[in-house]
């Protein structure tokens, strides 16, 4: 137990003193913050920058549709013809020109109307004209036949579905998907920390083997014990950092944001839908019966049982990769060589994710769902998005979460033995690149 | 007891190749055993087993007369032949994070350590990163911390490989002191030379099997051929060859002629010895000087790994 201690200190220390990862430690945060902040800082430079559309309209149908707004503005221009338009729109600088010549109805008009930039306009501004002036269509035609302006606005429904369950009480729309994120964050967690993590536990191992020290180590210790202190000691690091990156990178993004006077809701609301649709949908959320519940939704779901759950997968499933990439380790004599065998590792990781978000976030309980948070090497990250369904009756079968586990003990066990011993064959063979079928016979070595 | 390690009827397997075959060595307390043999013989698979690095197919080894279990692990130290340390590691840290893997206490390991490191003056090591030292310095750190926890059984395997001549000796002298205080030294090298100076029993191993093994000396008294190397004033020595003819066997004889002097080297018939060359060259010339070749180890390992090539090949 002594020696494990002090494998899984000098690993531990290694992994914290090494220069690039003091260098990831602090540099991510800042990226990530910075990232971020010049994102933001651009969108609203861009949109500081009105566009400006000059309109030169002949019509009398299109009055008192261009209301300059907060991504464009209109300029009207009057008694000039269609040439000299141009070429003053183009003289200033402005985005386009906009031109409604006059016809004999509204449907010849519309079929005369251009549009002239002095390149091809983006799409959200041809959307936001092309709405505008359909509106305007609409209502003109609605007119012609014989409904009033009035009568127009009477007939607008937002309608909503309410949904309830058969017990009554009422539900909302999306608070699955919500759960499924919430889970998938763990699982998707999970994936992260694996793939960084056990990269670094596959590096390690290379190294002791390049640097040839590993002979003089595994005659004081048993290989199994040298194995599974690296793995802990790596993964101590990486908690250690990922605990870093959470405190510091919330940190940096408080001084940040308060800095540059970024508010989040400007953040989260911040999005390129038409005025009327926001109007609606602020509406609903300001509602205080739905926010309600979503918040009493959120309450349900199991946190406790998620927490443990999450740290059961965690650590079963970052055990049994990480042992899978000490294996590789041994296996190989430097980096290049490990490609063959990385694929079969990172696969089921990323089925996992995909048949997470495809399948879960649809149906958390439909048969592919089921099937995949059974398997055991996707169980950590599957399972992980149905659990905040909730346990029981209505939620993940007690059975399926339990089987769930054993099944990814018993893997846990399997792949442990099966690392170790390709381990222990593995770090004291040197200069050959093996086979599947070499590594299969290091298996039945004593 | 005068034996520390007894090894009975070793046999390894890997795969389909057998990497030892009913192998069985007795190594006694305070010798300094040469194991020897050629590539691929089977060296480092028996000195893996000793270091419980893998573990015998069959037959069993005694360390001092108790089966090997992990507690003999502090009892032994080995310097391997593919041998390094952490590069990015501190020299000091490194050495006492090794000797803390042998069971010693931090206090005790650094301590020793010290002693060490005064001893080979090389203390100003001690918070340099391994990747600055030289092959030969971080070979240094590396025979240190092999020896540090003064263990009863020493293996070391090609211990003066990167070496400049002056720091092997230094380190020949020490394992010379470290066996006269006690420890037992396992030494397994391809350079003769060495064998030659340090060791007193030997063991040759071939093709995964002991061929050879025993007391040097009594191996080499064992493997001469009743051969002399004699210089002689003769002029003719055609007709001197003819005329030892009835004394000498076929085989290697060898008669030069170097200045004025004549060099012989020839191999006397079975049942006659010195006396008699002797008596037979005093009549005809006079004698420069003379002497009975005693086989090399280097012969003798030559010797035996040819006639076990020979055999094999008769064999198939």
């Amino acid at each position: 137990m002594d020696k494990l201690k002090l494998i899984i200190k000098r690993e531990y220390l290694a992994k914290v003193r090494n220069k690039s990862f003091i260098v990831m430690t602090v540099l991510s945060p800042l990226l990530i913050v910075g990232m971020i902040a010049v994102v933001v800082f651009l969108t609203r430079m861009n949109s500081d920058q009105k566009r400006v559309i000059a309109i030169l309209d002949e019509s009398p149908y299109f009055g008192n549709q261009f209301i300059t707004g907060p991504e464009l503005s209109f300029l009207d221009l009057v008694d000039l013809d269609l040439e000299t338009a141009k070429d003053s729109v183009a003289s200033m600088g402005y985005y386009g020109l906009l031109h409604i010549p006059d016809g004999k109805d509204i449907t010849d008009i519309t079929e005369k109307i251009r549009f002239y930039s002095k390149s091809s306009p983006s799409m959200t501004v041809t959307g936001m004209l092309e709405s505008r002036i359909g509106k305007r269509i609409r209502e003109e035609k609605l007119e012609a036949l014989g409904v009033s302006q009035q009568k127009v606005q009477e007939l607008a429904s937002n309608f909503e579905m309410r949904t309830a369950t058969f017990s009554g009480e009422r539900s909302v729309k999306g608070v699955n998907e919500l759960k499924a994120a919430i889970g998938g964050a763990f699982g998707y967690l999970i994936m992260m920390f694996i793939i960084i993590y056990g990269a670094f536990v596959m590096r390690s191992v290379i190294e002791e083997k390049t640097s040839r020290i590993i002979e003089v180590i595994i005659s004081s210790v048993k290989p199994f014990q040298l194995m599974l202190g690296k793995i802990i000691g790596t993964s101590l690091a990486g908690i250690t950092q990922f605990v870093i990156w959470i405190f510091s990178a919330s940190l940096l993004g408080v001084v940040v944001f308060s800095l540059m006077g970024i508010q989040w809701n400007e953040l989260n609301s911040r999005t390129n839908l038409p005025p009327e649709t926001m109007d609606t949908i602020n509406q609903a959320a300001a509602s205080n019966e739905i926010v309600q519940i979503y918040m009493t939704e959120l309450f349900k779901i199991p946190w406790f049982t998620l927490f443990i759950s999450f740290i059961i997968y965690f650590v079963l499933g970052y055990l049994i990769y990480s042992s899978i990439y000490a294996a590789i380790g041994a296996a190989v004599d430097n980096e290049t060589d490990t490609q063959q065998f990385m694929l079969p590792v990172i696969m089921p990781l990323m089925l996992a994710i995909y048949v997470g978000f495809f399948s879960v976030f649809d149906n958390p309980h439909g048969p592919i769902a089921v099937g995949f948070s059974l398997f055991p090497l996707t169980s950590p990250i599957v399972m992980l998005m149905r659990l905040p369904a909730g346990v029981g009756a209505d939620g993940v079968p007690w059975w399926q979460l339990i089987t769930s586990i054993f099944l990814l003990m018993l893997t846990f066990i399997g792949i442990v033995w099966f690392a170790a011993k390709i381990y222990r064959v593995g770090i004291l063979m040197y200069g050959k690149k093996p086979t599947y079928k070499e590594l299969y016979k290091w298996l039945k070595y004593n | 007891m005068t034996d520390l390690l007894v090894a009975e009827n070793l046999c390894k397997w890997y795969g389909d190749y057998l990497a030892l075959d009913q192998v069985s060595l007795t190594i006694p307390k305070g010798s300094i055993f040469g194991l020897l043999g050629p590539n691929g013989a089977g060296k480092t698979t028996l000195i893996r087993i000793i270091n419980q690095i893998t573990h015998p197919d069959e037959g069993r080894v005694l360390f001092n007369g108790t089966p090997l279990n992990r507690n003999h692990i502090k009892n032994i130290g080995y310097l391997p032949e593919e041998r390094g340390l952490y590069k990015s590691m501190k020299v000091g840290e490194q050495a006492l994070y090794l000797s803390q893997l042998k069971g010693l206490s931090h206090q005790d390991a650094k301590v020793r350590l010290q002693y060490w490191f005064d001893k080979f003056g090389i203390s100003e090591w001690w918070g340099k990163k391994v990747q600055e030292l030289s092959k030969g310095m971080a070979q240094k750190v590396q025979f240190i911390v092999t020896v540090l926890h003064e263990p009863e059984l020493l293996i070391f395997d090609e211990p003066f490989s990167g070496f400049d001549p002056i720091n092997a000796n230094i380190i020949k002298d020490e394992i010379l002191k470290l066996r006269d205080k006690g420890a037992t030294v396992i030494f397994s090298t391809h350079r003769m030379e060495s064998v030659e100076e340090m060791c007193d029993h030997i063991a040759l191993l071939h093709n995964s099997k002991k061929i050879l093994d025993g007391k040097l000396s009594a191996i080499k008294q064992a493997y001469k051929s009743n051969t002399y190397e004699i210089g002689l004033k003769h002029q003719q020595p055609e007709g001197l060859k003819t005329e030892l003819a009835g004394l000498l066997t076929s085989e290697a004889v060898s008669f030069q002629v170097f200045e004025e002097e004549l060099k012989l080297r020839v191999a006397l018939k079975n049942g006659l010895g010195s006396r008699e060359l002797l008596a037979a060259l005093n009549e005809r010339a006079e004698l420069v000087y003379f002497k009975e070749v005693i086989p090399s180890a280097n012969d003798i390992f030559i010797q035996k790994v040819n006639e076990q090539r020979k055999e094999e090949h008769g064999q198939a």
